[in-house]
């Protein structure tokens, strides 16, 4: 269990992390996600005791983390792929961590295993590809065999291989009974490997909901309909109160309702419909809309109008 | 379920300052460059022992009294120890610029969050390898400029006044360059600036306090840190040098602060 309260970091004049609350219950596997430099990094920090909160403070099964008495045995942490250093082999980085928590020599062969770098146990650090490095850093993470884990971005730079290794680590650590945090900018790995979200934009927390919730409360969805009688058919949904709005010359979407009711009341006033589609958005577009206001460094995107602020609230209809 | 279940019952070992010291002896020994930086030091300091005694005995028809005179057993050494110490402060720098140049830090400060004892464990650890390394190099480099000196009659024995504890203070103060070393890398933490700065520190301040003028120059030239602490090489204190133990111990109170600034830096800053 992590608790965040009132958690704030700034750096200069800078805030990184403004004011969050949230929690990362046991035994599930919480998404933390976020933009670019929303502040994701800088939270695993402060739980992991790297960096002093500025105001507020966060606690690991109710503790600072400082005062866990054997730190590896309760958290195990990745948060950047390379840090070990270069000279010293796989199997000697993992036994310097180790031995500092009482861990004997033998579990980082174990970890080694785990990770399937036991063949490269020898070699020293320095000629490891990113992908090596991120194994070797989840060795690490592993050494304690600890209930809590957390990666900072544990996918990224990896090939769809390394990928599918993380996503099934991930899945079986969190079948494992274990809790799992794991941050990602990217929305549809979160929807493959999460249960829980945190959503942080800015600094601020957007979000600390289940799934589920997410999806429904972020996601709506709404009926695509196109018919060559739109002038006809638009009045007549608008009077059932259902909100429709344009969709190029043809079509519209309608929100608030399933699409039977829509094909039914076309049918009865003899209106064709040349389409008639329920469309769900992505959880990456749900993503967008909640975050899309506190995205800090926004590409160019030009002739694009701004997403309205309400569509979250819209869909509860 | 090896998770969570077994945690609780059976109190298992925790991050004690046995287990981290333990750990900074598996990292300092598991590298390539304490080695090679321990090798680059005993070659130096061993390597000018034996050049400049062979100097004094070339020269010494030139020299005059006062001159011959001047030279002890330990003079070569004296010498050497000038050049090849500031090596033995790179290891104690890159016991800790290493770890920030490479992100190690940070795996490490989780392992073990409790920074000053984290920092006390890494001061333990290269004090005492480079306290035996440098009683090897300090004795190897007595011993290897003795038998050039003696074509002079220039040579002596541990037995005489205050060699020994010359020889074996040489040792102590490359233990104690090592440590403050260690501190100036937590405080600069970058590995370039801090050998950088140990190099003004042992090598140029003793050069510019040479330099200044008039009797406060010359007070305050036997309190620069190298000045002070090569007063233990000398088997009789000499003129314009404190008292050899008082040398040494100026510069231990040096590298005192330098760890105790290291330290609060340490702990307030983040990782
Ligand atoms: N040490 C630091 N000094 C100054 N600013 C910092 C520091 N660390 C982070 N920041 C700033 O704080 C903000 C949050 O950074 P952070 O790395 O936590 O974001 P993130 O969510 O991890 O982003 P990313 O997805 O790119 O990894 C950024 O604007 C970043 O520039
Ligand atoms: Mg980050």
């Amino acid at each position: 269990m992590i608790l965040a309260r009132g958690l704030t970091k700034r750096y200069g004049h800078k805030t990184a992390v403004d004011r969050a609350d949230f929690s990362v219950a046991s035994g599930h596997v919480t998404g933390f996600l976020g933009p670019n430099g929303a502040g994701k990094s800088t939270t695993m920090r402060m739980i992991l005791g790297l960096d002093r909160p500025t105001a507020g403070d966060v606690t690991v099964n109710g503790k600072h983390y400082r005062d866990l008495g054997a730190p590896l045995r309760e958290v195990g942490a990745l948060l950047e792929a390379r840090a070990a250093q270069g000279g010293r082999t796989a199997r000697n980085h993992l036994r310097c961590l180790a031995r500092s928590n009482g861990i004997p020599d033998r579990r980082a062969d174990e970890v080694l295993r785990l990770v399937g770098l036991e063949a490269v146990a020898g070699q020293q650090v320095r000629n490891f590809s990113l992908g090596m490095s991120q194994r070797l850093g989840i060795a690490g993470a592993l050494l304690g065999d600890p209930p809590i884990l957390m990666f900072d971005e544990p996918v990224n730079g990896l090939d769809p291989e390394g990928i599918l290794w993380i996503r099934t680590l991930i899945r079986q650590l969190a079948a494992e009974g274990r809790t799992v945090f794991v941050s990602s900018h990217l929305m549809a790995e979160m929807a493959l490997t999460a249960d829980h979200l945190v959503v942080i934009g800015r600094g601020r927390i957007l979000a600390d909901t289940d799934m589920r919730d997410f999806i429904d409360t972020n996601a709506t969805s709404h009926v695509l309909v196109r018919s060559p009688r739109l002038t006809d058919l638009v009045p007549l949904l608008s009077a059932r109160g259902w909100r429709v709005d344009p969709e190029g010359r043809d079509a519209v979407r309608v929100h608030g309702t399933p699409p039977d009711a829509i094909g039914d009341l076309a049918a009865d006033h003899g209106i064709r419909l040349h389409e008639l589609a329920p469309v769900r958005p992505s959880l990456e577009e749900a993503f967008m809309r909640l975050t899309g206001d506190t995205v800090e460094y926004h590409a160019g995107t030009p002739g694009q109008p701004p997403i309205p602020p309400d569509v979250a609230a819209g869909g509860a209809a | 379920m090896t998770a969570a279940g077994a945690a609780g019952r059976r109190r298992p070992p925790h991050a004690s300052f046995a287990n981290v010291l333990s750990s900074e002896w598996t990292k300092i020994r598991t590298v390539p460059s304490t080695f090679w930086t321990l090798l680059a030091g005993a070659l130096i300091i061993i390597g000018f022992s034996a050049l400049w005694a062979w100097a004094f005995t070339a020269s010494f028809d030139q020299l005059d009294r006062a001159d011959r005179a001047s030279i002890s057993p330990t003079s070569p050494m004296q010498i050497a120890f000038y050049f090849g110490m500031v090596v033995f402060g790179v290891l104690g720098v890159l016991v800790i610029s290493g770890e920030y140049g490479s992100g190690m830090i940070r795996a490490s400060l989780t392992a073990m969050p409790r920074r000053a004892e984290y920092l006390a464990a890494k001061a333990v650890v290269v004090a005492g390898v480079v306290l035996v390394a440098g009683l090897v190099v300090s004795f190897a480099s007595f011993f290897v400029s003795q038998p050039i000196l003696m074509i002079n009659h220039l040579d002596g024995s541990l037995g005489d006044r205050g060699v020994l504890r010359s020889v074996f203070g040489g040792g102590l103060f490359l233990a104690l360059i090592a440590v403050m070393a260690l501190g100036i890398g937590t405080i600069v933490r970058h590995t370039a600036g801090s050998i950088v700065t140990m190099f003004v520190i042992l090598f140029v301040l003793g050069i510019v306090g040479g330099f200044l003028p008039g009797s406060w120059g010359r007070t305050l030239n036997q309190y620069l840190p190298s000045n002070a602490g090569s007063a233990i090489l000398a088997p009789v204190r000499q003129s314009g040098s404190l008292a050899p133990w008082a040398g040494l111990g100026v510069f231990a109170l040096y590298t005192a602060v330098v760890l105790l600034v290291a330290v609060v830096l340490f702990r307030s800053r983040d990782a």
